[in-house]
Formats: structure tokens, sequence, C-alpha cells
């Protein structure tokens, strides 16, 4: 038919021929691909949230027995003078045997007994904390002495994982630190609905706990000092960053320093954050003499972190309100900066808070920086609640985190999942929020 | 007067300033707005501006030089001898001086606080007479505790820096309410109808926004000042040499430490090589179905999806490599194929660093398909082309140098991430292939020489630095040439 | 084929190559296009002219199914080549455009090289067996749109290198590539000046010799001069179709007047 060498007669094309099945077999595989990819994704994602809910879920309660402890006044105020000042000589040793006497009064009142367990390591079973929250309850009221009053104390850690599936007869026999005669003494309490399983308030507002007392361990001081980090964060990265973009948008004539301010704040948004936290070591901490793990100086080294994203966000932003809002406001004779300020600011508003929010949110799941600047001390002391309480040594959720997974005891990855619950609540609520605000106030030019 | 109240004092004059000065510029105008050049509100705020900003001015000045000047007229009085020739010594005579002054600081602190509880009674001036145990002891008791014994001299020193102090505090307030005052008479006398007060605002405004632009160089330079200065005193005291081409890592606090870089960069790109493997083919593959052939509505669910893995902080990562993956990579692969019994290991943070990259490389890469114009696809269906065999050959390869950038950012990501290496690689430096052993990265290194007691004349402490440059100028070589090509790809199709 | 014959005479000896019979287009809600009747005719050139938005380049696409990779666009009636149902479930829509080739309005070459250009078509349908066949295909189609001479010294730089003409007749070269039966042309001189337009248009009419063409145009001089069958499309529906002489010197229907003496459009 022609002269190029094309033999192919006309076919039908109501036959696909060989080849064309052989293109779609491939065409089928490609997409087959894509599709096994995002499926890929989609499943390790849900594996992971998977793993963190189940191992994290059961830190929100804890097991504990419900039971009668007298104080008797001999031991706990030897000076029989009901003051404060005086009663605080007894120790927490006092008021330890106090909950131990009581609690093995308590088992055989009840019968509850199980052979070849001693009754030290009967009273073991009972968190070591008790001891210490007896005593600040009863310095409190000094006239709970002499009383008898029903308590409920959180059993060890071992005796809780027992029963959240973490702790089994078998593994008891290797552990040295719980027996299997104990975990039967947890069964005959349960029995006799001693054993309960309430709501751990203690793990949201507690502080952390030393290693042998995973138990105990809370989260009140990250909770707090990462509240501290986000209000000083939000405070110096919104107006600097929507400054810093105004500037760039609308101002700065387009010249070299304009061009080197751009070109930097790209890559420091490219930056890994543990650069940040050096320069917060050397800068803040060595230099300008902030004191080490205070929630001040993790903000600001939170707030140098973010600042390119809220820039590049709200530079997006200000750029989607259309020239022609500007033209009409300079056309009636307002200045450069009222324009800015009465139109283009207000418009771009939705679009800088969503940017700003999501900015936040990365600053409060960063771990890396806050570890150089010493934030991952153990730290037991309520910071302040006041102003100067950002200069108070803290830790920040995601820090708690690492600090709980670093540590040996399996019952604080429970605590460690648990933590990171909290943290994808308060991301949740955040980026919700950001979504909120903008399918409310998205505007299509 | 408090900083915080001295501030409180200056914010209730700007205020006053501006009602006045907007009082006074509408009654040079006899009440009509209309005779004024600019509006009431801004000689308003022109004489707020002129009374806050020398009073905050002189405030910021004093609390950074304040601190510098008493540091050096208590220095003086310290028995420190610096007649010292050699570079290290002058370094451990620096480290001396400030140990000791930072003695003096806390003595002081501690002096003031056990007065103003009324612990203790007023020592004297020069500190002479005093009884040393005694004033220990009583510190002691209000809950100050020192590190050694106190000497007369730290005690004299103590007492010079309490006494001035004491004056720099009076002397700041009275000089930071002179100046705020001098502006409100100045803003004052200024204003009158034909005042162009909105110009000279929004002068000041102007400025202020470049002051805000200006932090983020401010920040690089900061980095890079901070990592720089350091890194030269950590090769002033170990050759530079060792440090880059060394094989060996074995720091060590008793002295001794060897600093060979390879071992961290083998580990570091030995993660990022395997972090690679799996986020370029997912992410890559995912960007190409939703691209090309996800129904809108399909798209809408599942990009989001996906990128909320990206909103998932890295810690969470971490957790999940130490507590899922490590394990099942130890007991399902790594076992029984006879490959070690590590549950940290490269594998382990390579595969989960991965999945952190895969929203980022396929939302980036979704980006550029998408930038690839239509006619090309058109020109591709118009031949006889099938969907794969033009994506294939005609939508990857227009888009190739956009997705190289993407590439590069998500290495320069890998390689800059510390969460996950740090639970999931281990801490051991060596040089291996078996990527089911444990290996470390600059990174895990960082944080492991910075945490705990830092002494910032150590090289043990100081490397960390030296590794933070080497890491900086890593990521952002990348980077740059990522932006530098992903820039290129773009003014090609606009 | 001698230039100085008459067209029209030609044309009546040529057989169907496609039929469309009550062709129907939606857009969503939008009737684009409304039962369209047209024969196009082997080996010869079909121009559709008619006002912007009149649905010339819809129906177009509709004849190598181009329109399928839009989602909203639904297509019924009948639309044969060959007596074969274009639309008929069996029939693959790839297969399809191997045979119905298509060039665009804007030169679109590939960021390849000119010969990966040229010889993208044939290496997807497997077309040749080695490589010299395939160097065959490359200089025949090159010849064939008349650009050989212009570019055989630098087969191997890109595509888009070359000018708007150039570029056109390598889109050109690229659709004739796979020995399509015809060849839809979507206004492929709107882009070029008129030198480049002379020159596409003369190729336009030794095309003829091999495949039927069908054009889509805008300019009525253009569909006078290289056209032998027109239809005129309005508003969605064909309004008038026959020989370009006919058309242009004698219309039927006062609307093709009305556009043809340049009242509407």
């Amino acid at each position: 038919m022609t002269d190029t060498a094309t033999p192919t007669p006309t076919e039908s094309l109501l036959r696909p021929s060989r080849l064309m099945s052989r293109r779609n077999a491939a065409e089928r595989r490609f997409r087959l691909y894509g599709i096994t990819a995002i499926a890929i994704s989609l499943l390790v994602l849900a594996i992971m949230l998977f793993t963190i809910l189940r191992d994290g879920v059961s830190a929100f309660r804890q097991t504990s027995v419900t039971f009668p402890v007298v104080l008797t006044a001999e031991a706990l105020d030897p000076s029989g003078s009901l003051d404060a000042a005086a009663m605080a000589k007894v120790t927490t040793i006092g008021y330890g045997k106090v909950i131990d006497s009581s609690f093995l009064a308590f088992l055989q009142a009840e019968g509850l007994a199980v052979d070849g367990l001693s009754d030290k390591d009967a009273r073991a079973i009972l968190s070591k904390e008790a001891a210490g929250q007896l005593r600040a309850q009863v310095l409190a009221e000094p006239a709970l002495v002499g009383q008898t009053i029903t308590m409920t104390i959180w059993t060890n850690a071992r005796i809780d994982g027992y029963f959240k599936g973490r702790v089994t007869m078998e593994s008891a026999e290797r552990d040295g630190n719980v027996s299997p005669e104990q975990l039967q003494l947890a069964d005959l309490l349960a029995e006799n609905g001693a054993l309960s399983r309430p709501f751990n308030w203690q793990f949201l507002t507690g502080p952390d706990a030393s290693d042998q007392r995973p138990e105990a361990a809370g989260l009140g001081i990250s909770i707090i000092g990462s509240i501290f980090m986000m209000i000083i964060v939000a405070l110096l990265c919104v107006p600097i960053g929507v400054a810093a973009s105004i500037y760039l948008e609308e101002f700065a004539p387009k010249n070299r320093w304009t061009d080197l301010i751009e070109v930097n704040i790209s890559n420091l948004a490219a930056v890994p954050s543990i650069v940040y936290g050096i320069l917060g070591l050397a800068v803040f901490i060595n230099f300008a003499g902030f004191p080490q793990s205070s929630s001040l100086v993790g903000a600001l080294v939170l707030t140098l972190m973010t600042l390119p994203t809220i820039i590049i966000a709200t530079r997006s932003a200000i750029r989607a309100v259309p020239p022609s809002i500007r033209d009409a406001a300079l056309g009636i004779g307002a200045s450069k900066m009222q324009t800015v300020f009465h139109h283009v600011l207000p418009l771009a508003m939705p679009g800088i808070l969503t940017g700003a929010i999501l900015g936040l949110a990365t600053a409060l799941g960063e771990t890396a920086p806050l570890l150089l600047i010493g934030m991952v001390a153990f730290v037991d002391n309520y910071p302040s609640l006041s102003a100067a309480g950002a200069l108070d040594p803290a830790t920040a959720l995601p820090v708690q985190v690492y600090g709980w997974a670093q540590r040996s005891d399996p019952a604080f990855i429970e605590r460690s999942s648990g933590a990171i619950i909290v943290l994808l609540i308060f991301l949740v609520i955040m980026n919700a929020a950001a979504i909120l605000l903008r399918r409310r106030f998205e505007r299509r030019w | 007067m408090s900083t915080v109240l001295l501030l409180g004092v200056v914010l209730v004059l700007a205020a006053m300033a501006f009602v006045l000065c907007r009082g006074r510029a509408l009654a040079s105008a006899g009440g009509d707005m209309r005779r004024l050049h600019s509006l009431p509100e801004a000689y308003g705020w022109h004489g707020a501006l002129m009374v806050a900003l020398p009073a905050l001015a002189v405030l910021v000045l004093w609390l950074i030089l304040q601190p510098v000047v008493i540091a050096r007229s208590v220095g003086a009085i310290l028995p420190v001898t610096t007649t010292t020739q050699t570079a290290d010594e002058a370094q451990s005579a620096q480290n001396a001086e400030e140990l000791a002054l930072m003695d003096v600081r806390r003595l002081a602190a501690g002096i003031d606080s056990a007065v103003s509880s009324g612990q203790m009674a007023e020592v004297a001036p020069d500190g002479a007479g005093a009884d040393m145990a005694a004033l220990q002891e009583a510190l002691a008791a209000s809950g100050v505790a020192l590190g050694g014994a106190i000497t007369p001299e730290t005690l004299a020193a103590a007492q010079k820096y309490r006494s001035l102090s004491a004056i720099g505090l009076t002397a700041r307030t009275v000089f930071t309410l002179i100046a705020a005052l001098a502006g409100l008479a100045a803003a004052i006398m200024l204003t009158q109808k034909d005042f162009r007060a909105r110009n000279r605002v929004e002068a000041v405004i102007k400025m202020l926004l470049i002051a805000a632009s200006s932090v983020a160089i401010l920040t690089t330079v900061g980095i890079i000042y901070s990592m720089l200065s350091e890194t030269l005193n950590f090769f002033r005291l170990y050759p530079v040499s060792d440090f880059f081409f060394g094989l060996t890592w074995s720091p060590n606090f008793r002295g001794n430490s060897e600093f060979g870089l390879i071992p961290l960069v083998w580990g570091t790109l030995y993660i990022t090589l395997i972090s690679m493997l799996v986020a370029v083919p997912l992410g890559l593959f995912s960007a190409i179905y939703l691209a090309e052939y996800a129904s809108p509505r399909t798209r809408n669910v599942i990009k989001p999806l996906i990128e909320v893995i990206a909103g998932i902080p890295t810690v969470v990562f971490g957790l999940f490599a130490l507590v899922t993956v490590g394990p099942f990579l130890r007991d399902w692969v790594a076992q029984p194929l006879g490959l070690g019994d590590s549950g940290s290991s490269v594998m382990t943070a390579g595969i989960v660093i991965g999945i952190l990259n895969i929203p980022f490389v396929s939302s980036l890469s979704d980006d550029i398909i998408n930038a690839v114009p239509q006619s090309l696809r058109d020109g591709s269906y118009g031949l006889g082309a099938t969907k794969s065999e033009t994506i294939r050959q005609v939508v990857l390869p227009a888009a190739l140098p956009g997705i190289v950038g993407a590439i590069l950012m998500a290495g320069s990501r890998a390689i800059g991430e510390t969460m996950i290496v740090s639970m999931g690689a281990g801490a051991a430096a060596k040089l291996d292939l078996n990527p089911f052993e444990a290996m470390t990265t600059m990174t895990v290194k960082i944080v492991g020489q910075l945490t705990g007691d830092t002494d910032f004349a150590s090289p043990e402490t100081l490397v960390a630095f030296a590794l933070g440059m080497t890491l900086f100028v890593i990521t952002l070589g990348l980077n740059v040439l990522a932006l530098y090509v992903v820039r290129k790809y773009r003014e090609q199709y606009e | 084929m001698n230039k100085m014959q008459n067209p029209e005479t030609l044309v009546i000896a040529n057989a169907n190559k496609m039929t469309a019979r009550k062709v129907q287009v939606h857009y969503g809600t939008n009737h684009a296009i409304k039962d369209v009747d047209v024969d196009i005719l082997d080996k010869t050139v079909t121009a559709f002219i008619g006002p912007s938005g009149c649905g010339k380049s819809t129906f177009l696409r509709c004849l190598n199914r181009m329109n399928d990779t839009i989602p909203v666009c639904r297509v019924s009636g009948e639309l044969l080549l060959e007596g074969e149902n274009i639309y008929d479930p069996r029939v693959d829509p790839v297969q399809l455009r191997a045979k119905v080739g298509m060039v665009f309005q804007k030169p679109n070459p590939f960021p390849k090289s000119i010969y990966d250009n040229v010889a993208y078509g044939p290496r997807i349908h497997g077309l040749t067996r080695n490589k010299a066949e395939l160097d065959a295909i490359v200089e025949s189609c090159l010849k064939k749109a008349a650009l050989w001479n212009e570019v055989k010294d630098r087969l191997d730089s890109p595509g888009t290198g070359l000018s708007g003409g150039q570029q056109q007749r390598l889109c050109i070269a690229r659709a004739i590539a796979t020995s399509p039966e015809v060849l839809l042309m979507d206004e492929p001189c709107s882009a070029l000046d008129p030198i480049a337009t002379a020159q596409v248009e003369e190729l336009i009419d030794e095309l003829r010799s091999q495949f039927s063409v069908v054009i889509v145009t805008h300019s009525m001089q253009q569909a006078a001069r290289v056209s032998q069958k027109t239809a005129f499309f309005h508003l969605g529906h064909l309004v008038e179709f026959g020989d370009t002489g006919q058309i242009f010197t004698n219309p039927g229907d006062p609307r093709t007047e009305s556009y043809i003496s340049g009242r509407i459009g």
C-alpha cells in the first residue's frame, strides 16, 4: 500500500491482536503497582496506629486494690500533736509500714492466702508509690490520723501487666520481680472484688516516676511543658512569620538581599531539626545563659525551626489574594500599608491561621532538638504555672515518649504508647481545627 | 523595679502617649478631623511608638550589656592567673575563670534569696569578717546548695556582684523611664495638624517588617557561627584528617578518644539508601496512580490519608521501629537467615524512615507529574499509546528532573533524621555490610555526645559540633541542588 | 495524483472510510453534539468548519475516541470504521487510535530526540522487527512530512528545539509513522505563521494520496484550499455537508451562507 515497511494487513478492531493483549496486560500490571504501593503505605500506617493503640490504651487504666487502711496514731503522729510540721518527721517508710500491715490484715480478714507466699512478697504487689501519696494526704488533713480510711492503691506494674496480658504465669517463673504466687494472690483479690481498674487520672496529671515504678509515671509535667512551649512558639512565630511574609510579598524590592532571604528561607525549611538543637545549645544555653531544660529555650528553638514553614504558608496565602483587591484599595487613595493591613491581611487570614496551626502541630511533635537542650532530663517537680514557669525545668510530650521508650522495664512501653495517644489526640485536634478553618473560610477567586 | 513591672510601666506610658497625641492633634485642628494630615489614630500611634521604641531599646541593651560589664569588673578581683601563652592553656584558664564566675553568681543568688526570705542577716559589703562555715550552713538551710567551700575571695566577689547588680537595676529603671518620657515629650511637641504622622508610623512599621524577615538570615548566621566556632575548637584538639578519614569511632570520656567519621557516614548512607529503596518506589507509584489513574473522588480520599503519615511525629515512628518492626525483622528475617539477632538494625531504621518519606516523595512527585502539560499526554494517546506506555515513555521522562529533585530532598531528610535512627538503628559505630546489624549515624552520635553533662572544652563534646557541621553541609548541598533542579524543571513548562 | 484534475469528480470514486449516524455527545448535562451524520471518504480531505464552540473539535475527537480520556463525556449513536462500530465494547481504543491518528492544535513534540519522536508509534505498536526497519520508517515519514532535509543531520537533537512549523511537521511525521488509515487534524495551523501554514497545507494535500484526512479549521480559506468535502457545524448540529466547491459557492442553508460571508462566527 505504501513504500514503508508496514506489512500489517487491515485487522478487524473487534478482535484484539496478540500484541494488544500483551500491552493491555502490561497496562493492568502497571496499574496494579500503583494500587499496591498505596495499599502498602496505608496498611503500614494502619498497623502502626493499631499497635500503638493496642499497646497504649491500657495505660489509661490502672489495676488497683481497695482495702481499709488503719492510720495508727502511734506510727504516724508520735508526738500526738496533730501538727503537720511535727508529723512531717515521719517519712514515707513509716507510711509504707502502715499500708503494709493494713493490707496483710485485710488479706487475713478476707481469708485470702496463697501457699508459699511470704508476707513480704504478698505486700510487694502494692506499688511503692502508695506510701508517698498517703503521706501527702495525711499531712494535708492531719485529722485523719487515728481513723480507718478506705484506700484504692495501685498494684505494682507486674501485677498490672498480668491483668493487661503483658505478664503471664510462665513469664513470672523467669522474672525476678514477680512470682507466680503473687499472681495467684492477685487472682484471689480479683475474685474477692477488691481489685478494680479505674481510669488512671494520675497518668495524665502526675509527674514522671523512677525506673522502678512505671505504674506511677505520668505525663503531667510534659503536658505542661508542651503547652508552655506551644504558647510561646505561637506568640513568637505567628507575628514574626506574618511580618516577614508581608515584607517579602508586598514591600521587598527585587534585589540580591531579597533573593538571599528567599533562598535562605527555603533552605532553612529543609535543615535537619537536630541542627536547630545544636544552635539552641550553643546560642541560648551556652552563650545567652538561659536555664537548661526550660520550656523557654525549647520554645525558642522550635520557633526558629517552625518559622520558615510558617513564612512559606503565609506567603502563599498572601499571594492568593488577587491583585485587583490591592488595586482597588490603592485606587481610592489608601497607602500601601493601609492596603495591606486593611484588605490583604484580613483576606489572607484563614490561610495564614491554617498554616500556623499546621506549623505548630509539627513543632509539637518535634523531639530531636529538645534532647540537646536537656529536656530529656528526669523532672519530677511541676514548673510554676506563671510566666516565670517557662524558665523552670520541664519536659515535652514527644521527649517523654522517647525517654520512656529508652527504659528497660516493658511497662514503660505501655506508658510510651499511651503518651503517643495523648500526643496524637492533641495533633488531631489541631489538624481538625486547621481543616475546619480552611473549609469555613476558604475562598476561591 | 523588676523587668516585667518596668515593661508594664513603659506600656502604660505608651498608652498615655497614644491618648495625649491623638487629643493634641485633634485640638490643633480645632476638632475637625479633615484638617489633619493623617487620621487622629496615626498621631496616637506615633506617640506610642516614640515612647515605647527608645525605652525598649535602652532596656534590651541594658539587659544584654549589664551581665558582661559586671562579669568583667567582678572577674578582675578574682584570683585567677592568666599569664599563659599557648592556646591550650589559655583555653583552660578561660574555663577556670568561667567556673569561678559561675560560683560567684550562684553564691550571690544564694545570699539574695536567703536574705530576702529572712533566713539570714545581711553580710558586710566586702564580705569581711564573715564566718564562711556558718554562712555555708545558713545557705544550705535555706535550700541553696553550693559546690565547694566558700573562699573569702569568692565571697568578696559575690558581694561586689550583688552591689553592682543592685546599682545596675536602679540605673536601668531610671534610664529606661527617662527614654520613655523623653519620647513622650518629643511626640507631644511634634504633634500638630500638618505633621505627617502616618508616614512616620508606616516607616517604623516597615522597619519592623524588615527586622522580622531578617530573623531568617540571623538564624542561618547563628547556625553557621555557633557550629563553625566550636568545630574549629574541635579541630584544634583533634586532627582534621583523622576526623574525616578515621575508620574507628570510639569516644572515651577518660581521653584517648578516636573520632573517625567514616563509620558514621557509612551507617548514615546505608540507612538512607535502604530508606530510599522503600520510599521512592512506593511514593512514586502512589503518586503516579493518584495523578493519572485515580478518579477525583478516590484521589480526595486517598491523598489526605497518605498525608496523615507526614503529620505523625517522628518519635512515633521511632517507637514503631523499636517495638514492632525491629523485633519482627529479627524474628522473621534475620534469625531464620542467620544474619544476626539484633532488634535494632540498619534495615529497621531504613524501612521505617522510608515509610516516613513516602508521603514526602509522593506529594512532591504528584505536583511534578501534574505539571507535565496535558498536550504531551494527548499526543501520546493520539498515537495509540496505552496509559502506562504514555506514563513510562512520555510523562516520566518529561518529569524526570523534578522527580530527581524530589528524591534528593527525601534523601536529605533521611540523612538528617534523628529519632527513628536513635530508636531503631542502634548505637554501635561500625563498618559492616550486613543490613541486619546495628549501626549508627551522625545524628545519633550528635545526640549521644551532647546529652547529659556537656563540657565545652573536651573533644568528646566538641566533636558533636563537627558532626553537626558535616551534616549541615551535606543536607544543605543536597537541598540547594534539589531546589536548583526543580526550579529549572518548572521554568521549562512555564 | 494530478493537482490540476477536478477534485470533486475523484471524490465520488472513493470508498466510504468512516460513517457517523445519529451521533450524540454529552458533556455532563450539556448536549454538545446533536444527531450528526457524516461520511468520511477514503483518500479525501474532509474539513470541519464552524464558529467557536460549535462542536467540530468535539466531534473530531469522537472519531478516535480521544474523548474517552474525559470522564464526564458520553457518546451515543453509531460511528463505523470500515463497517465496524468503534464504540463497540470489544474495541480497544488504543488499537483504534493506531488506525485513526491525530495531530493537535499546538505542536506537542515529546521531550525526546527527533528520531525517538517519530519512532514512538512504531515502537509501541510493535510494527518493526529490527533497527533497520525502524530507521526506514523514520526516514520515510520525515520525508513525507517534508522535514527530512531539515533534520537529517540532527536526528538525535531534541524535538522541542525545532521551530513551531517544524515541530508541527514533526508531529505529523510522528502521526503517520504508525501508518494510520485516517489522520485527524485539530486546527493544525492555528499556532503557526503563514509560511509554516503553507508548508503544512501542501503536506496535507500530499498526504491525501495515502490517507483519509479530517481537518478542523477556523479558516474558511484553508478549508477551501485543502479539502474536497466540507462539513459546517453550528451549535452542535451538522448544518450542511457536501463537496467543498458547492458549500463555498452555493451553500444550501442560510446559516452556512451567513457564516461564509462573515455574518456569524
